[in-house]
């Protein structure tokens, strides 16, 4: 069974603010028009605090670590 | 509108013959009484069938129902059941052709579903219709009352997400779905929703049984699926087609320079790699196949369907509402002859940022039909940044709505 932990964005929550692109650059960066880009990768073991306290820090809640891979 | 080709060998199995509707005598009559059976003999008949979702993304619809009797089982919620007859695609007039001239097994397939799944609701959403489904029911005493509702025009409006919150009396947009609908749907309980068409064979497969749905088509694909043809010259007309017939058995590609297959979420095809396929679940789509002739420009006319798309988003989602828009613009230029600057490069960046971004597959589908467009009409994107147009007609031909 895989722990794997996946970065899932609610896309008509997400209006582009960037915190999380400030808070996880290793995973997240922004496109041209602001909204974060997530390279569909698990978040590595390390990172999986700074990935919760994104979704946490988050102005609209639209980030969610989760254990299940977004669709 | 609608036809049977002499040429199919196979009778039509949903579509009542003679093109009248068939009511509740007709209709009982042709297929004989409906039994419910138990619900693990209709899971059973349906996973043997094959049946897959007629709605385009071709799902089988066995892991469908098992998927939200479980859920219904897990969350100790009765499930509900949604009809889609939406049919928010402008090109497909298969499902509103069925509820026209079937509506008593499509009904039959709501009592079907309903049964097997365990639900305590159902509906049957569509745009067009209402009134005549509603005089369809009153002639029926089923187990479940079914009720009818009325979704507005919108391309987006049978997305499952979207038609699971309308139906719940919120707006008949697209939401974030996690939980899926199956799992978490209409009044949050666990929700089936399948296409009308799907329904009208399940409805089938009960009387009949799988061997029998599995007499068509292929052993991969077995069974049929309604198809709306679009021919140059011709009302749109809707067929019965099995699977692994091939295209050229639907449409004349004589004089045809690419073939849309599978609507406008769908793939153009040149004509002459047409001629080489069958019906197939995987790029069938809804069942819209639309014949491009020679002397029309293919690059004007998918820039007419783009524009429509890029409007018809629902706003929401970020990559969705600044890409469609970029990209239908792109595209107009592209389909202008005349210079185009760096927007073949521009499209190709803007296809990839919309591509899975977005909470439901609107984003995705244009992509494809954008793609499949950059291919088949590389030779007329070229012609046109020398500030040609091959095309000798340029009247509009794919429906559009709502386009001046």
């Amino acid at each position: 069974m895989s722990t794997d932990r996946h970065i899932d964005i609610d896309w008509t929550a997400c209006q582009g603010h960037g915190l999380c692109a400030e808070l996880l650059p290793e995973q997240i960066t922004l496109d041209e028009w602001g909204y974060p880009l997530a390279d569909g990768t698990p978040v590595p073991p390390g990172a999986v605090g700074r990935a919760r306290r994104a979704a946490a820090d988050c102005p609209v809640l639209a980030l969610e670590v989760t254990a299940a891979k977004a669709r | 509108m609608t036809a049977t080709l002499p040429d199919l060998h196979m009778s039509p199995r949903l579509l009542a013959p003679a093109g009248t509707p068939a009511d509740l005598p007709t209709h009982e009559q042709r297929h004989g009484p409906l039994s419910h059976g138990d619900p693990e003999a209709v899971l059973r008949a349906v996973a043997e069938s094959g049946l897959t979702g007629r709605g385009g993304a071709a799902f089988p619809t066995y892991r469908k129902l098992v998927a939200v009797a479980e859920a219904g089982r897990r969350t100790g919620r009765a499930p509900v059941v949604v009809a889609n007859g939406a049919e928010g695609e402008p090109a497909s007039r298969k499902d509103r052709t069925l509820l026209h001239r079937s509506p008593h097994l499509v009904l039959d397939g709501v009592q079907v579903a309903a049964h097997a799944v365990g639900a305590r609701e159902a509906y049957v959403a569509v745009e067009d219709g209402a009134t005549w489904l509603e005089s369809a029911l009153a002639q029926r005493t089923d187990p479940l009352p079914v009720k009818v509702v009325r979704l507005s025009k919108s391309f987006l409006s049978g997305q499952a997400s979207a038609l699971a919150r309308f139906v719940s009396g919120g707006a008949a947009l697209p939401t974030h779905q996690r939980p899926p609908v199956r799992e978490r749907g209409v009044h949050r309980a666990p929700t089936l929703v399948q296409n009308v068409e799907t329904l009208a064979h399940l409805a089938l497969i009960a009387r009949h049984g799988a061997d029998w749905y599995r007499t068509a088509g292929t052993p991969a694909q077995p069974g049929s699926a309604l198809c709306t043809l679009h021919v140059p010259g011709h009302e749109p007309r809707v067929v019965e087609a099995p699977y692994g017939l091939p295209l050229a058995r639907l449409l004349p590609l004589q004089g045809t320079a690419a073939v849309l297959v599978g609507g406008y979420h769908g793939t153009w095809i040149p004509a002459r790699e047409a001629a080489q396929l069958t019906v197939d679940s995987s790029y069938l789509g809804a069942g819209v196949l639309a014949a491009l002739p020679v002397g029309r420009c293919g690059l004007a006319e998918t820039a007419r369907v783009l524009r429509y798309l890029a409007l018809q988003s629902a706003g929401q989602c970020g990559p969705c509402l600044n890409g469609l828009p970029r990209i239908a613009t792109a595209f107009r230029t592209l389909a202008t002859p005349g210079p185009q600057g760096a927007v073949r490069h521009d499209l190709a960046r803007w296809s990839g940022l919309v591509e899975g971004r977005g909470a439901c597959h609107h984003p995705d589908g244009t992509v494809r039909l954008v793609r499949s467009a950059l291919t088949t009409f590389a030779a007329e994107a070229d012609a046109h940044a020398h500030g040609l147009c091959t095309a000798t007609d340029h009247t509009p031909l794919l429906p559009v709505p709502e386009e001046s």
